[in-house]
């Protein structure tokens, strides 16, 4: 049996909702915002699974679980099947991140903008020990700069971060992380920012990347287009639950989940015939808090199909309907 | 029917450039197109392109440094350029022509109740009283989808697509004849913005209103432009009817552009970008401003500006090529 590069197994990140003075003094109960609330997928390697859903349905958190900016609540995260839920110390951490990088979503504000661009680049070898020399340091960066197209690199190292495009910015972001040659990836909306040209370069240079250096990414996005150009899995989340898990084109061409197909019919498409046409949006009412969770399936107050008494009652378990495609409704295939 | 309306808004020969410490960079240049009454003209193009600079010049607000150098806008046959600041803000601006703004989340202002911001002009402006200015923006909000009562309420306490509908809702209060939507929808969620877009249609059908939307997005164009512009550094390179330029794209930049859009219901082998950046506008390059990125480059693109030409009925392009 093939290993996971990535397996999550009922992660949970719940936030601590800030009481006020007097809320304290009368001992009301700590709320608690449900950010990601059991979810558990795999990853395998060279595959690109992509996390899709509205803001704040707890995609970006997931990332940030992954690459250990935060600590779960409650679940485990293996990566090539050691357990790496609780390392803490330092060392542990930084051998992680050696193998777990990320790329951020604005590539205008994760660089330092005093830094120059062999610095930005230089500073996770510094971090790592790896290079020991200037020289050799030098190199690597000369390497990872050409990788990602930004030639000759001997007039970008001089650089800072604002002298560059938005395009050539997201390069470096993408070469800062590649630089420690991962294995995994986690990609938190890395073309969202960008105009569609550069969205276009940046999908096909992680696409290039993904064959020549045999990485893994988890994509975020709350973009359905490119998940389907670029990603080859799909996880569908909402308020904190994945509701809908498979391979892109059978959750795309065939969804089970009528939040999943809100979100496809909510997709523009470049056909000019249907102007005029008002969209059918099959869903209702906002994104509701994720401090106060729905009863039953989370997505019921929204649904057009939910029914009383089972949808608002019991919440549906995440099941594989079809062969490798999952969904958490309890009507599926009856509405 | 369209083909018989009357233009609602026509620019000719439009020049607006910013004056900066490193030059004067040629933002809008040398722009001429017309909207027709009921029309929805989008306006695409990667970001530095001008796009959002014309909305504003068009307001008659151009963004200092900026500055109109030369040509025409008129509204309802009434010319702009020229009139003193005073006569546009009482007379044109909000009331001939109004603004729908990019990001929601920062167009109101927190302190005051919305309600107030929206009716501030229908007060100091149109000399309403309190009472019938706050009847006239529930009127609105209610056509925008919203509850009227908030009114009462605070920006805060709205979510960004109930913001934006606000948005909508001030920029039609005065019953402009032209609208300019300035990327409304870039901001918000999937969903939301697919509900946005079809208050849009919606207001476009039952009001006949006239529109110019701006956005880098071409597939959120398609859902609602009948005509659309293609700008490059500072120029329309394409224009015509939205079917024509979306099937059948004349300029080789119009055509990449759309290249590169990934498809949701087609496999896409390879998607194209094109190769370099949009060019410095304070020396834009000689010729045809597209030559160092255009795959297609000949000569005479070097040395000689093309100008718009007929393709097709109602489609112009500005390419040697053609």
């Amino acid at each position: 049996m093939v290993e996971p590069i990535l397996k999550v197994e009922n992660l949970k990140k719940y936030f601590p909702v800030k009481r006020g003075f007097i809320d304290t003094l009368r001992g009301a109960p700590q709320k608690v915002v449900h950010a990601v609330d059991g979810i558990s997928f795999e990853i395998y390697k060279q595959q690109v699974f992509a996390l899709v859903g509205e803001s704040g349905c707890g995609k970006s958190t997931t990332g940030k679980l992954i690459v250990k900016l935060l600590e779960p609540t409650d679940g485990r995260i293996y990566l090539e099947g050691t357990d790496v839920t609780d390392i803490r110390t330092k060392e542990e951490v930084l051998a992680y991140r050696r193998k777990v990088q990320m790329i951020f979503q604005d590539p205008f504000s994760s660089m330092n903008p005093r830094f120059r661009i062999f610095d930005i680049l230089e500073e996770p070898l510094l971090i790592h020990g790896i290079g020991e020399t200037k020289a050799e340091r030098e190199e690597l960066i000369f390497k990872a700069l050409e990788m990602v197209k930004i030639t000759p690199p001997e007039d970008y190292v001089g650089r800072f971060p604002h002298m560059l495009s938005g395009g050539q910015r997201q390069r470096v972001a993408i070469a800062r992380a590649l630089i420690l040659n991962p294995t995994f990836i986690v990609a938190d909306e890395p073309v969202s920012m960008l105009d569609v040209s550069i969205r276009a370069e940046i999908l096909e240079l992680m696409k290039e990347l993904k064959e020549k250096m045999g990485v893994t990414y988890l994509y975020i996005t709350h973009d359905m287009s490119t998940a389907r150009y670029f990603a080859d899995w799909m996880a569908v989340m909402y308020l904190g639950r994945i509701v809908e898990m498979g391979p892109v084109k059978r959750v795309i061409d065939n969804p089970l989940h009528p939040y999943t197909r809100a979100l496809l019919a909510a997709v523009p498409e470049p056909e000019p015939e249907r102007r005029n046409i008002i969209k059918e949006l099959p869903i209702k009412g906002e994104v509701p808090s994720a401090v106060d969770i729905p009863p039953g399936c989370r997505f019921h107050p929204r649904c057009i199909y939910a029914q009383k008494g089972l949808c608002d009652a019991q919440q549906p378990k995440l099941i594989e309907y079809e062969h490798n495609h999952w969904a958490e409704c309890h009507l599926v295939g009856k509405y | 029917m369209i083909g018989m309306a009357k233009n609602v808004l026509e620019v000719k020969n439009l020049k607006m450039y910013y004056f900066t410490n490193r030059g004067v960079v040629k933002a809008v240049d040398d722009i001429s197109f017309e909207l027709k009454k009921g029309e929805v003209l989008g306006l695409a193009g990667e970001s530095g392109c001008g796009k959002s600079s014309l909305g504003f010049t068009l307001m008659g607000m151009p963004t200092p440094p900026g500055k109109i150098v030369d040509g025409s806008i008129k509204i309802d046959g009434r010319e702009i350029v020229g009139l003193p600041e005073d006569v546009l803000r009482k007379e044109i601006r909000w009331q001939k022509i109004s603004m729908i703004f990019q990001g929601a989340m920062n167009a109101l202002n927190p302190v005051y109740t919305v309600g107030y911001q929206m009716i501030e002009p229908l007060i100091y402006h149109k000399g309403m009283e309190k009472d019938e200015a706050l009847e006239r923006a529930q009127k609105y909000l209610e056509l925008v989808g919203l509850d009227p009562e908030i009114v009462y309420r605070y920006p805060h306490e709205l979510s960004g697509g109930m913001k934006q509908r606000v948005i909508i809702a001030t920029a039609l209060l005065m019953n402009p004849s032209v609208v300019i939507a300035d990327e409304p929808t870039t901001a918000l969620d999937v969903i939301v913005q697919a509900q946005i877009i079809n208050l849009m249609k919606k207001l476009k059908k039952e009001l006949g209103l006239s529109m110019i939307f701006i956005t880098h997005d071409l597939s959120i164009l398609a859902e609602i432009s009948d005509r659309l512009a293609i700008m490059y550094a500072g120029k329309i390179v394409e224009i015509g009817d939205s079917e024509k330029i979306y099937y059948e794209p004349a300029h080789p930049y119009t055509q990449k552009l759309l290249a590169a859009i990934p498809r949701l219901h087609e496999d896409v082998e390879k998607l194209e970008f094109i190769p370099g950046q949009p060019p410095n506008l304070i020396s834009p390059p000689s010729g045809c401003r597209f030559h160092p990125r255009c795959p297609y480059v000949m000569g005479v693109c070097r040395e000689q500006e093309p100008e718009l030409k007929e393709v097709d009925k109602d489609h112009y392009a500005a390419c040697w090529l053609l």
